[in-house]
């Protein structure tokens, strides 16, 4: 996706003390703001966050637009909300009939829960990606489309997942055996850590020089394959790594809401995800973040107009398409001339 | 009557006939969006939501006009069709120049609002739309039943493909949209006014998926996300046949669905994910589509 506008990365001189100089920021936020807003508001915003970071990773970095990353965050929360409230896995396989293999596994804590989440996440990612990255950009979008909505009906069908009900009642349980999650102070910061954890996780990898051949692929993959990169396995990498956080964001989610459900795998929460995404800024550090808590502020307040959220939402994507492709951050960063 | 693999004829021939009605759709959308895809190079993502609100020109037409289906067939894709070169003119066009993906996105934004906006004044619950008196009624071949109107959707709609794929490839205006889609510049060099035939093609597409809309109104219920679901179908119908051609487009359609038809004889919990399926193992064998060429 070379004509992303990277102003951010690109534009004039360089001044590297703006990244760390925002990420304080966004730090303080995140301490100050509890005593303002909601915390579950808060929570439920930061794993957005987490999710459209990971989401970032593949359409600012590598170019890659993913319409199916609901997949990742669904079954991951299913999984993690499953191995907190039940805990044993049976898989059916076929053996001249049905036949189910047991995993006998007593509820799991949170902390495993969601470690399981974000394995399952990063399984889905190698084996969607493997599939889809033999397509490159529209076809790329649709074939991850189409998967997820593949993945989306055995959530349906699934027994596990409850259809329509969800996994409800999931335990937040105790963090290592110690922190009581159920008080809302001690979940807080369980979800402020992971989230700035798996910030500066994305932001090192972005940053690395897997990173650096991640954006020559962007720029001019035909190039990257000339100089000798395999750019396939490097596409793959950070598919599985965008999806393994986005996992992260789902099953983290799972205990927060102690809630599973089909909303998460859906294709409407793809599509979320990119507007997220595009109106913080594409391919900007800070944007999916700033972006994530745009939507989620826009869509508490606009839930009691019911249906007409989504005629917000796509005209919030038309307007970004057409007259504001830079983003809030993008934009910010091509004003004052910075990197965000 | 007779019996096929423990399956009676009745019952399998019955599903194979809803995987050629399916299929009759498939074909229809996926070539409307191979059509756009060509001149415009953009995956019009508003597909959906542009065959839905053909289906509900049809029950406007029935319920402020008085007009029934055969005026709907002439009068929807008119209509929506001239609604799509409103959105190409005011903004599709600013996006050639731009990534693919741009217009993917923008196409998705209008189908929220279309969607959107119909859910919210007509619910979630479809609306019934009666079958044409002249087509009701069926007949009996022997071995199945065959509703008058399933037929006649599926010989209308083979004749529309077979007719789009005659203008493109064996007519003159065929041939100026087809060197326009492979060098833009040269075609106006001769005088030939392409931004016309873009914005053109858009409102023939989207005319396409209308039309589509219509004909699924009397067999399916008209609501407003009939189209949702179908286009992310119809999405892996063209990762499957590739967009670069035409016969593939309708081939593509119209196998599938009988592909999805046998799968619900005979293994009725993977019917919703078969297409899925064969497009995962199209993508490991022929990374291009079963017709396209290589990118």
């Amino acid at each position: 996706m070379a004509a992303v506008e990277q102003m951010g990365t690109t534009a004039g001189p360089v001044r590297l003390w703006s990244e760390p100089v925002a990420f304080a920021a966004m730090v303080l936020l995140l301490v100050v703001l509890p005593a303002f807003v909601y915390p579950v508001f808060l929570m439920k915003a930061l794993c957005f966050a987490l999710f459209a970071c990971a989401f970032n990773l593949l359409i600012g970095y590598v170019g890659l637009l993913s319409f199916g990353h609901a997949l990742f965050l669904g079954w991951a929360s299913y999984l993690s909300a499953h191995l907190a409230k039940v805990g044993q896995i049976s898989v059916p396989y076929w053996l001249g009939g049905w036949q189910w293999f047991v995993i006998p596994l007593p509820p799991l804590p949170p902390e495993l829960a969601i470690l399981g989440g974000a394995a399952t996440a990063a399984l889905l990612g190698l084996i969607v990606g493997a599939i889809a990255i033999r397509r490159q950009g529209i076809y790329f979008a649709m074939i991850t489309l189409a998967l997820a909505q593949m993945m989306f009906f055995f959530a349906v069908q699934a027994p596990f997942t409850h259809g329509e009900d969800g996994i409800q009642a999931v335990p937040r349980g105790r963090l290592f055996g110690v922190v009581d999650l159920s008080n809302q102070t001690n979940m807080y910061i369980t979800v402020a850590v992971i989230f700035l954890g798996s910030f500066l996780m994305i932001y090192r990898i972005i940053n690395s020089p897997f990173g650096e051949v991640l954006k020559a692929i962007r720029e001019n993959e035909p190039r990257a394959i000339s100089l000798g990169y395999r750019t396939d396995r490097y596409k793959l990498m950070a598919f599985v790594l965008s999806a393994t956080f986005a996992g992260v964001a789902g099953a983290t989610k799972a205990i927060v809401f102690q809630l599973a459900s089909l909303t998460d795998v859906d294709w409407p929460m793809s599509g979320e995800v990119i507007l997220m995404t595009l109106v913080g800024g594409l391919g900007t550090v800070f944007g999916p973040v700033v972006g994530a808590f745009f939507v989620m502020t826009m869509e508490n307040y606009l839930t009691a107009i019911g249906q007409w959220v989504f005629v917000v939402q796509g005209s919030i994507f038309v307007v970004c398409v057409l007259l504001f492709r830079r983003g809030i951050v993008g934009e910010l960063a091509h004003r004052l001339r910075v990197r965000l | 009557m007779f019996e096929v693999f423990g399956v009676s004829s009745q019952v399998l021939f019955g599903q194979l006939l809803i995987g050629l009605i399916n299929g009759s759709f498939y074909a229809l959308l996926s070539l409307g969006l191979a059509v756009i895809f060509g001149m415009l190079n953009i995956i019009n993502f508003t597909h959906g939501a542009q065959y839905m609100l053909g289906a509900f020109v049809a029950i406007f037409l029935l319920q402020y006009a008085g007009l029934g289906y055969w005026w709907a067939l002439l009068i929807a894709p008119l209509v929506v069709g001239a609604t799509g070169i409103i959105i190409e003119r005011l903004f599709l066009r600013w996006l050639y120049q731009l990534d693919h993906l741009y217009g993917l996105l923008l196409t998705f934004g209008l189908a929220l609002i279309t969607e959107g906006v119909f859910r919210n004044y007509f619910g979630s619950s479809g609306l019934p739309y009666s079958v044409p008196p002249s087509l009701q009624g069926g007949q009996n071949l022997g071995f199945m039943f065959l509703p008058n109107y399933r037929a006649w959707v599926i010989v209308f709609s083979l004749t529309i493909c077979l007719a789009t794929w005659f203008v493109i490839e064996r007519t003159k205006l065929g041939s100026y949209l087809r060197a326009a889609t492979e060098n833009p510049t040269l075609v106006r060099a001769f005088g030939i006014n392409v931004p016309r035939m873009i914005t053109l093609t858009y409102g023939f597409g989207v005319a396409l998926a209308a039309l589509a809309g219509v004909m699924a109104a009397p067999i399916y219920n008209v609501s407003p996300q009939m189209g949702a679901n179908l286009i992310i179908v119809v999405f892996a119908v063209v990762v499957i046949g590739g967009m670069g051609s035409i016969l593939g487009a309708i081939v593509t359609g119209f196998g599938l669905g009988l592909v999805e038809g046998l799968t619900k004889v005979f293994f009725p919990e993977a019917s919703n994910t078969v297409i899925f399926v064969v497009m995962a193992v199209v993508l490991l064998i022929r990374p291009a589509g079963l017709f396209g060429r290589s990118t």
